[in-house]
């Protein structure tokens, strides 16, 4: 589905169903140098048992058009001025990684509007090292084959995403080339990095926040330590799910992943 | 997890140890179909909502572990395997082409791919342009609005010309076209196609994968670099993937997988009414074949270079196509192309009448007189009269092949005795000129 926001097409991917404002809506963020098909086997899920879905591509992110946003909390007032768009009020929010911070962003920035919020590998604050922000300055495609290796666990991930056949690691490395492609005004991979690196309002966005909240981490994440939720968790007050995969959760573990989103879906406000 | 390196994939990529048993080795899944968990579960799972094994022609866990392990050596983003290089070739251009569809291909090929272009897609509408692989204002030329994609191997069967992919890439993107390879006969270890800008690859596995002359079989690999929406925006040729597809939930593939389209639609569309998919103990030898290919690879290459250097000193040998030797006209893209080797699949060509190249393959001990090529025994065949044999005059003269021409496949043998096998042949030949 695409809108119109502020001049500029804003994508969304609706699960293979048209998109129905009526229903409960589950808006899925993505992270770092990702889209939207990073989540298609949830958001087809959910959106074929009673949710409408909004897989968003973020702004100069696929088939987002315009400049990436200059930070998270621009990017949490987009996704609410999405859902302004589309017709929505209240929404549960799940992010992955950077998109884990936009979705906590928003719902500290709206928390009546905030139905859920599920912060898919995730840390907080998400600090990126000084070597990395330099090699994605100033040796991009490098940066992606580190970041790349990093985010997966295993070379035998079962059964593979989107579906028997498919080597992550190949296809984590060619959205990120893609992405990267894609945006030629600005180098995509330093920007996202420098963005999760320099959000701070993460704690403040949790003390807003008033819906409940689930993390759902991989054990064997290089990107985004589970050690490192500890106050996100105290703060938010969160259930936590410890799944045995890495950063690239929803490839590695996509039905562990559906399970412990379905769960943390389900759990009604406080 | 660093990225690992060639030898250490060959043995681990896309296999672990079996969860259910501990079997260290990837099991054989000799099972048609796989048990859902609930109605739900079938649902889903025939919804794309959740991956996981149907029907073994859509996909099976023994076949997936073959295709991601050549998807992982390949770089690319994930593979399909096939019943066969042929049926790997079909299901590549059956994906995106149709009746009024065109195709830009070198003319120097292997038989049964000059074929299946000129002959057999002809007849459904499918038509080919061949051009010289080395000419690249033709390749360039050829290009028409109907046009889906640009082929050609790797290394030309039989004359070996190298493919500049680089450069035939470059062409093929300027016009929004991808560019598919036939890379069986130099392997992921010799060359990775897309790292010099191929979009699609396939291997004939029965080759040097395998590697034992035991199976036939085929694997399409997708880089997932191609950006078939970009390009459909700007012509319109690929409708397959960037609209919806009645036959599928009206799915739009490249909403659905950003990078994964083309295989998407491959084995939901292709695999699926096709069917010409790999059996799981085909794709188990050809694993086994996979876990020793770099250490073949470079007894072969090593091999046939020892080879081509004997028969190019042969006073019965007007001409060793070879690119691993100076005179190859194609020897300095191969330095560049092909570090590691030229393969071990070449041609030469026999002084003398037809008698006398009839007399050298029949005096041949140690090489086998069989059509195949890239297994660990080494091979020879007379391809005028045989895998080429329906090609005119004109079409064998534009893909280098003579009447006296003879193909070799240098296996694993120690190369002294296939050089005296060689010997022993060519002195026969050579006698029956002075007999006659």
């Amino acid at each position: 589905m695409k809108l119109q926001l502020d001049g500029q097409t804003a994508y969304a991917y609706t699960g293979g169903k048209p998109f129905d404002p009526a229903l409960p809506c589950v808006v899925f963020i993505h992270g770092a140098l990702n889209d939207h098909s990073v989540w298609t086997l949830l958001a087809r899920s959910l959106a074929h048992h009673g949710h409408a879905v909004l897989a968003v591509d973020l702004p100069g992110h696929g088939r987002s058009s315009g400049l990436p946003l200059a930070d998270v909390e621009a990017m949490a007032a987009w996704i609410w001025a999405l859902l302004d768009a589309a017709g929505v009020d209240r929404a549960a929010l799940v992010g992955h990684s950077m998109g884990s911070l936009i979705a906590l962003e928003a719902a500290g920035q709206q928390p009546v509007r905030a139905m859920n919020l599920v912060m898919v590998a995730t840390a907080y604050p998400m600090k990126v090292s000084d070597a990395l922000l330099t090699t994605a300055r100033e040796q991009p495609l490098a940066a992606i084959d580190l970041v790349n290796g990093f985010s997966h666990s295993t070379w035998a991930a079962k059964p593979s995403f989107p579906g028997p056949g498919a080597w992550l690691q190949g296809g984590g490395r060619a959205l990120m080339r893609r992405m990267q492609a894609r945006q030629t005004a600005v180098n995509l991979f330093a920007h996202d990095f420098g963005v999760c690196d320099a959000y701070a309002g993460g704690m403040a966005a949790a003390a807003r926040v008033t819906c409940p909240a689930s993390l759902i981490l991989g054990t064997r994440d290089q990107m985004t330590s589970p050690k490192q939720t500890a106050g996100l968790i105290g703060a938010l007050q969160a259930q936590q799910v410890l799944l045995p995969a890495g950063h690239a959760l929803m490839q590695e573990a996509p039905d562990e992943t559906l399970a412990a989103l379905r769960q943390a879906l389900a759990v009604q406000l406080r | 997890m660093a990225d690992l390196r060639f030898d250490t994939l060959a043995l681990h990529a896309g296999a672990a140890p079996d969860p259910a048993t501990g079997a260290r080795v990837t099991p054989i899944h000799l099972s048609t179909s796989f048990v859902f968990e609930s109605a739900d579960h079938a649902a889903a799972l025939f919804n794309m909502e959740r991956a996981g094994h149907v029907y073994s022609r859509l996909s099976n866990p023994t076949t997936a572990v073959f295709e991601e392990r050549v998807a992982a050596l390949e770089g690319g983003i994930g593979a399909i395997a096939t019943a066969s290089g042929q049926a790997a070739l079909h299901l590549a251009i059956a994906t995106l082409a149709g009746a009024g569809s065109h195709i830009v291909s070198s003319g120097a090929l292997y038989g049964g791919s000059h074929n299946l272009l000129h002959y057999t897609l002809a007849r459904f509408g499918i038509e080919t342009t061949f051009v010289k692989p080395g000419d690249i204002d033709a390749w360039r030329a050829a290009i028409r609005p109907n046009t889906k994609l640009l082929f050609g191997e790797t290394l030309g069967n039989p004359g070996l010309d190298v493919l500049d992919i680089p450069t035939i890439a470059a062409v093929a993107h300027d016009a929004g076209l991808p560019l598919l390879v036939d890379a069986t006969l130099t392997t992921p270890y010799l060359m990775r196609p897309f790292d010099h800008g191929a979009d699609l690859v396939y291997h004939s596995a029965t080759k040097f994968l395998s590697g034992h002359g035991t199976v036939v079989g085929g694997v399409l690999v997708d880089s997932g670099a191609f950006d078939w929406d970009a390009a459909h925006a700007r012509h319109g040729l690929f409708p397959e993937l960037c609209e919806p597809y009645a036959g599928f939930h009206d799915m739009v593939f490249t909403e659905e997988s950003t990078v994964g389209a083309f295989l998407l639609r491959a084995r939901r569309e292709g695999l699926r009414d096709f069917g010409a998919c790999m059996s799981p103990h085909t794709a188990w030898l050809i694993l086994q074949g996979i876990e020793t290919l770099g250490l073949r690879m470079q007894r072969h290459v090593l091999n046939a270079q020892k080879v081509a250097e004997f028969l190019a000193g042969q006073a019965m040998v007007l001409r060793v196509g070879y690119p691993g030797l100076p005179a190859h006209r194609d020897h300095a893209l191969a330095l560049r192309l092909l570090p590691r080797g030229c393969g071990s699949v070449f041609s030469f060509d026999l002084k003398g009448t037809r008698a006398q190249g009839r007399a050298f393959i029949e005096a041949l001990k140690i090489f086998s007189h069989l059509a195949n090529v890239g297994d660990c025994r080494s091979l020879v065949i007379h391809p005028a009269s045989t895998t080429h044999s329906r090609m005119d005059d004109a079409a064998l003269l534009r893909a280098g092949i003579g009447q006296g021409t003879i193909r070799l496949s240098i296996g694993l043998e120690d190369a002294d005795d296939l050089i005296d096998d060689l010997k022993r042949a060519l002195k026969v030949a050579a006698k029956l000129d002075n007999a006659a």
